[in-house]
């Protein structure tokens, strides 16, 4: 069965994100009222697989993510 | 003489003065393409540069190559894995250190000069320098922020200080917890640093300072 998998990986609660900060100081310096800005990454993919959540979570634990500092969530849904 | 693998990957780029450093300091060492072997080596040096030009976080692609079951394997059997800047991130990212290294609290490529603390002067890397004792060396790096779930684990081997040895805020370049630039495996046998050693491996570089650090190692290989 063929998925589409859509997976975002941010830094956890808490941990300084510098490159959202810097994205967020622009903003307010554009005019706009914005407030705790966070840059998480972004994967989209399609995939292979009889067990989609199981593979997913384990492609995020061993490389797309950093499960000391990242936390991630994700969707999989059918290709039609 | 014992024989040191400097492992270069598709983006490194310190690898010749690495590979220069370890000679000055009286082994010998080659520059070995990741997919080749590391048999007949006696230790293993990651350099510094872009490995995959730090796609996904710096070392992420790297730390995951299959010549890094190798390294793991050398760590295990106790013989010297030392990794610079880059090849710090990679460790990390391989599980072989503790912690991670996330960008620069500023986010921004520092490059500069900064003073060090040796808090550590027990392990195979550092028995040439004294314990307390201020160097010098330089940093290059966007993403040397260390971090780690609990610190008190952590073998702690070079802090960011000033000229006399305080560690502050103020000389704290990256955001690193307790000033931390350097941090070693519970054995001692695996070294990460951010200063850059090789580029202090020379008196018309500025300083001599790193060089300690290469003769440390390869000293403690020869035993």
């Amino acid at each position: 069965m063929r998925w589409k998998v859509r997976v975002i990986v941010r830094l956890k609660e808490g941990l300084n994100d510098p490159e959202g900060r810097v994205v967020g100081n622009a903003l307010r310096n554009l005019g706009f009222n914005v407030e705790n800005l966070r840059v998480p990454k972004y994967f989209e993919f399609e995939l292979e697989s009889e067990g989609p959540e199981e593979e997913v979570e384990e492609m995020c634990r061993k490389l797309l993510a950093n499960p000391l500092i990242h936390e991630w969530e994700y969707s999989i849904e059918p290709v039609s | 003489m014992v024989r040191f693998a400097v492992v270069v990957f598709p983006g490194t780029n310190c690898d010749f003065e690495t590979e220069r450093a370890i000679r000055k300091a009286g082994a010998e060492a080659e520059r070995v393409w990741y997919k080749t072997s590391l048999k007949d080596f006696d230790g293993v040096v990651l350099p510094g540069g872009f490995s995959y030009a730090d796609y996904l976080r710096a070392g992420a692609i790297a730390a995951r190559q299959e010549i890094m079951e190798e390294v793991k394997e050398f760590a295990r059997e106790g013989r010297p894995v030392l990794g610079i800047c880059n090849g710090f991130q990679v460790l990390t990212e391989a599980g072989l250190l503790p912690g991670a290294l996330r960008p620069n609290k500023t986010p921004r490529f520092i490059c500069k000069w900064v003073h060090l603390r040796v808090a550590d002067g027990e392990t195979p890397f550092t028995q040439f320098y004294e314990p307390g004792e201020v160097i010098r060396m330089p940093i290059a790096h966007a993403e040397g922020n260390y971090y780690a779930d609990d610190p008190s684990k952590v073998r702690v081997v070079f802090q960011y200080s000033d000229e006399e040895g305080n560690i502050t805020d103020e000389v704290n370049p990256n955001g690193s917890l307790l000033n931390i630039a350097a941090v070693a495996n519970e054995r001692g046998n695996i070294l990460g640093t951010m200063p850059h050693p090789e580029r202090a491996s020379d008196r018309f570089l500025g300083s001599e300072d790193g060089l300690r650090l290469f003769k440390s190692m390869v000293e403690w290989a020869r035993r």
